[in-house]
C-alpha cells in the first residue's frame, strides 16, 4: 500500500512538471522577461520551449528522411541502452575501487590520513579537462590482443565519479560497529579479516546503499558528459551533439536524447533499488548519504 | 517479504548488472574500428578529424568506403573529435598520423613549439560568413558598425574581426559582441543582428527553419550574407596536417603522406562527382544526422574546393600569406593576436601534395574541377 502511494506520488510529480511547463509557456511572454537587458525568465517561443505534444509527436516520427530510418524514440532507446551499458561498467569498476580504497583506509590509520584528502581532491578535477587525457592514455594501452577502446575511456571517467561516494560511504560504514561488538570479536580471538567480513561489511550496508545510488547517478552523468567531451558515437551524449544542429529548425528533436538520459538515470537508480531490496535484512537504521 | 523473494530479487539484480556489463562489452567491441586482422599487409593510419562525422569530411569517408586508401596500401581509421578534442594535440602526441584542422587554429600551436606541417590545403576557400536579415541592411563588413554581432569565439572569430577592422570599425567600442551558441535561436529571436554561419552548416540551419510570418521555410532571398572571401579577410580552413619531425626523419612516413594525400584527394574527387553517394556514405558514419542537411553540406563543401586553382590540396602562397598576415595583425575582443612572429618554413609544404597531384594527373584524374557545377539542394524542415 505504502509502495503504491509512493508510485502515485512519483507519477503526480511528473504530471505536475508537465503542467508547470505548459502553464509557463502559456502565461509568460514569448520573449521572456528581461530586466536591464538581462534575461531573467526564459523565452517561451516554440524554438525555446516546444509543446510537450510536439516533443511526443516528434519522437514518433522517423529520425531523418533516409528510407528505413527508425522512429526517433527507437533510436533514442538504442542510444540509451548503449549509454546505460557503459555507465554500468563504470559504476561496477567505481564500486569495486571505492570498496577497496575504503577497506585499506579502514585497516590502516595512516592510509586514511594519506588517502582521504586525495579522494576528496580527486573530485575537484573538472571532468572536461580529464576526458581528453584519459582518451590519450588509453591509446598507449596494448596488451596482446587487447586494445583500449574509446568506450573504455568513457567508462573509466564514469568510474572516476562513481568511486567517490562509495569510498566515503563504505569508510563510514566500516567504522560504524559499536565498540562492544568489536571487543566481542577480539575476545573471541577473531582476526581482522574475518571481523571485517562478518561485522564491518554487514554493518556498512545502511551507509553503502545510499552511496551506491549516488554512484549510479554519478556514473550516468560521467558517461553522458564524457561521450560529449570525447565524441564517442553510439550513446545519448553523441546524439545530443548531433541534434544540437537542429536546435532552431527542429527544436523538439533535441529533447528526445535528454529524455533518453533521464531514462538511463531512472533505470540505473532502479537497479540499485533492487540491490538494496536484496540487502534488506542488513538495512536497519539506514542513514541518508 | 520472505527469504525466497529476497533471494530472487538479489539474483535478479546480479543478473541485470551482469547483463549490462556484458552488453557494454559487446556493443563496445563492435563499435571499434580495428580491422587489423583483415588488413593483411596494409599500413595502419589514423586520421583525427576536428568534429564528429559530417559531410565536412565527406572526402575522407568516401576514400575509406571506396577503397582508395586500401589501393595505396593504407588501412585508415577515422577518429571523430569531441567538444574538447584539439586535433593538433592528438597529432603531436603521436595518437594520430594525420589531423584535419583550420590553419589559424594551428598557427598558435606552432608558435608555442608544436612541430606540424600543413601538407595539403583541401579547402581553398573559407566557408565562414556573417548572415543577417534583409531588413537590417547589413551588406558589407562596414555595415556591422553599431550592430549586435554574433561570434562563436574559440578561434572562429578571426576573419570576422579582421573584416571589421579592415572596414575601419573599432571592434572594442563600435560593435556589441554577442556570444553565439551552436543553434541559431539567438539569431532568429533577434538577439543577434548578424550571426556567424558556415555556408555548409548554420546557414542551412536557418533555411531549414519555418518562418512564423510566412509559414514556409526561410528563403535565401530574406537574408544578406557577408562572405569573407569577397571582403578579402578569408583565412585558410580545413587542411591535412602531418608531424613535421617525422616528415623530416622517417622516410616511410613521408612516402605514406604522399599516398594518404593522393587517396584523400580521390575521395574528394568522388564527392565532387557523386555528391549524393558521398552524402550517403557520411550518413552511414553518422546515422542520426539529417539527410537533406548532409547533401547540402557536401555540395557547399565542394564549392569551397572546386574549381581548384592549382589542383586540390596545393597551398596557394598568396592565401597562406593572407592568413598569416591576419594572424599577426588582428586583435580580437581579448586584445590578443593569434601569433606574434611569422611561422617557421616547416609550417607548410607543397612537396607531398605536388607528388600526389602528379601521380593523379598521370592516372587521368581531374584534380582541377574546372567544369564543376554545384547542385541545387532542396532543404527540408529540420534538415531531415
Amino acid at each position: 500500500m505504502k509502495r503504491l502511494r509512493g508510485a502515485m506520488l512519483g507519477i503526480a510529480g511528473i504530471v505536475l512538471l508537465g503542467v508547470l511547463w505548459e502553464a509557463y509557456k502559456a502565461l509568460a511572454p514569448a520573449n521572456g522577461v528581461a530586466i536591464n537587458g538581462l534575461t531573467v525568465l526564459p523565452r517561451t517561443s516554440d524554438a525555446a520551449m516546444p509543446h510537450l505534444s510536439t516533443m511526443l509527436q516528434r519522437a514518433l516520427d522517423p529520425v531523418s528522411s533516409v528510407p528505413g530510418s527508425a522512429p526517433l524514440w527507437a533510436a533514442v532507446l538504442q542510444a540509451s541502452a548503449f549509454t546505460l551499458s557503459v555507465a554500468a561498467v563504470g559504476w561496477l569498476v567505481g564500486v569495486i575501487v571505492g570498496l577497496v580504497i575504503a577497506t585499506i583506509m579502514q585497516r590502516f590509520r595512516t592510509a586514511e590520513s594519506a588517502l582521504l584528502p586525495w579522494v576528496v581532491l580527486s573530485q575537484t578535477v573538472p571532468l572536461i579537462a580529464l576526458a581528453p587525457l584519459v582518451k590519450r592514455w588509453g591509446t598507449f594501452v596494448h596488451l596482446g590482443a587487447f586494445d583500449w577502446q574509446d568506450w573504455m575511456s568513457v567508462a573509466l571517467i564514469a568510474s572516476y565519479l562513481a568511486f567517490f561516494p562509495v569510498s566515503i560511504g563504505a569508510l563510514r560504514g566500516f567504522s560504524s560497529p559499536e565498540r562492544a561488538h568489536l571487543d566481542l570479536m577480539r575476545a573471541y580471538g577473531v582476526g581482522w579479516w574475518r571481523t571485517h567480513l562478518r561485522l564491518r561489511v554487514p554493518a556498512s550496508v545502511p551507509y553503502l546503499v545510499p552511496a551506491l545510488r549516488l554512484a549510479a547517478a554519478n556514473a550516468v552523468i560521467g558517461t553522458v558528459v564524457a561521450e560529449v567531451s570525447i565524441g564517442l558515437s553510439g550513446g545519448v551524449g553523441r546524439m545530443i551533439i548531433d541534434f544540437a544542429q537542429t536546435g532552431s529548425s527542429d527544436p523538439a528533436k533535441q529533447w528526445a536524447p535528454i529524455f533518453g538520459a533521464v531514462i538511463v538515470g531512472l533505470v540505473a537508480a532502479g537497479a540499485v533499488v533492487l540491490i538494496g531490496l536484496a540487502l534488506g535484512k542488513y538495512r536497519r537504521n539506514e542513514v541518508p548519504a | 517479504m520472505n527469504h525466497s523473494t529476497r533471494m530472487k530479487l538479489s539474483i535478479g539484480a546480479v543478473g541485470i548488472a551482469a547483463a549490462l556489463v556484458l552488453s557494454g562489452c559487446a556493443s563496445g567491441g563492435s563499435t571499434g574500428d580495428s580491422t587489423a586482422s583483415s588488413s593483411g599487409e596494409l599500413t595502419p593510419i589514423t586520421l583525427q578529424l576536428q568534429w564528429v562525422a559530417q559531410a565536412q569530411f565527406a572526402g575522407y569517408y568516401a576514400a575509406v568506403a571506396q577503397g582508395y586508401y586500401k589501393k595505396e596500401g593504407l588501412n585508415v581509421t577515422i577518429k571523430e573529435a569531441g567538444t574538447t578534442t584539439v586535433p593538433i594535440d592528438v597529432l603531436a602526441a603521436g595518437d594520430a598520423d594525420y589531423a584535419i584542422s583550420w590553419v589559424p587554429k594551428v598557427l598558435g600551436s606552432i608558435e608555442q613549439g608544436t612541430k606540424v606541417t600543413d601538407v595539403a590545403q583541401i579547402f581553398e576557400r573559407s566557408g565562414t560568413t556573417q548572415i543577417s536579415f534583409k531588413d537590417k541592411g547589413i551588406t558589407s563588413a562596414a555595415d556591422l558598425k553599431g550592430k549586435k554581432v554574433g561570434s562563436w569565439g574559440y578561434g572562429n572569430q578571426w576573419e570576422l574581426f579582421a573584416g571589421m577592422q579592415k572596414a575601419g570599425i573599432d571592434t572594442t567600442s563600435q560593435i556589441s559582441l554577442v556570444q553565439q551558441a551552436f543553434d541559431m535561436n539567438g539569431f532568429l529571436a533577434g538577439d543577434i543582428d548578424a550571426a556567424q554561419a558556415m555556408t555548409y552548416n548554420e546557414y542551412a540551419q536557418v533555411l531549414e527553419t519555418v518562418n512564423p510570418a510566412t509559414g514556409k521555410l526561410y528563403q535565401p532571398s530574406e537574408l544578406n550574407v557577408i562572405n569573407w572571401n569577397d571582403e578579402g579577410t578569408a583565412m585558410l580552413q580545413d587542411a591535412i596536417w602531418a608531424d613535421a619531425d617525422k616528415l623530416a626523419n622517417d622516410k616511410t612516413y613521408a612516402s605514406n603522406t604522399v599516398k594518404f594525400i593522393k587517396a584523400s584527394i580521390e575521395g574528394w574527387v568522388y564527392a565532387r562527382d557523386h555528391p549524393q553517394e558521398a552524402a550517403d556514405i557520411v550518413l552511414k558514419a553518422g546515422p542520426t544526422l539529417g539527410a537533406s542537411h548532409q547533401l547540402w553540406q557536401t555540395n557547399e563543401v565542394n564549392k569551397l574546393i572546386w574549381p581548384s586553382t592549382g589542383g586540390i590540396g596545393a597551398i596557394q602562397k598568396k592565401a597562406w600569406d593572407q592568413t598569416v598576415k591576419i594572424a599577426l595583425g588582428t586583435k580580437d575582443d581579448t586584445g590578443s593576436t593569434i601569433i606574434t612572429t611569422a611561422p617557421p618554413a616547416t609550417a607548410y609544404s607543397n612537396k607531398y601534395v605536388d607528388q600526389a597531384l602528379k601521380e593523379l594527373k598521370a592516372e587521368g584524374v581531374d584534380v582541377l574541377g574546372k567544369d564543376f557545377t554545384p547542385l541545387t539542394v532542396a532543404l527540408k524542415e529540420g534538415g531531415k
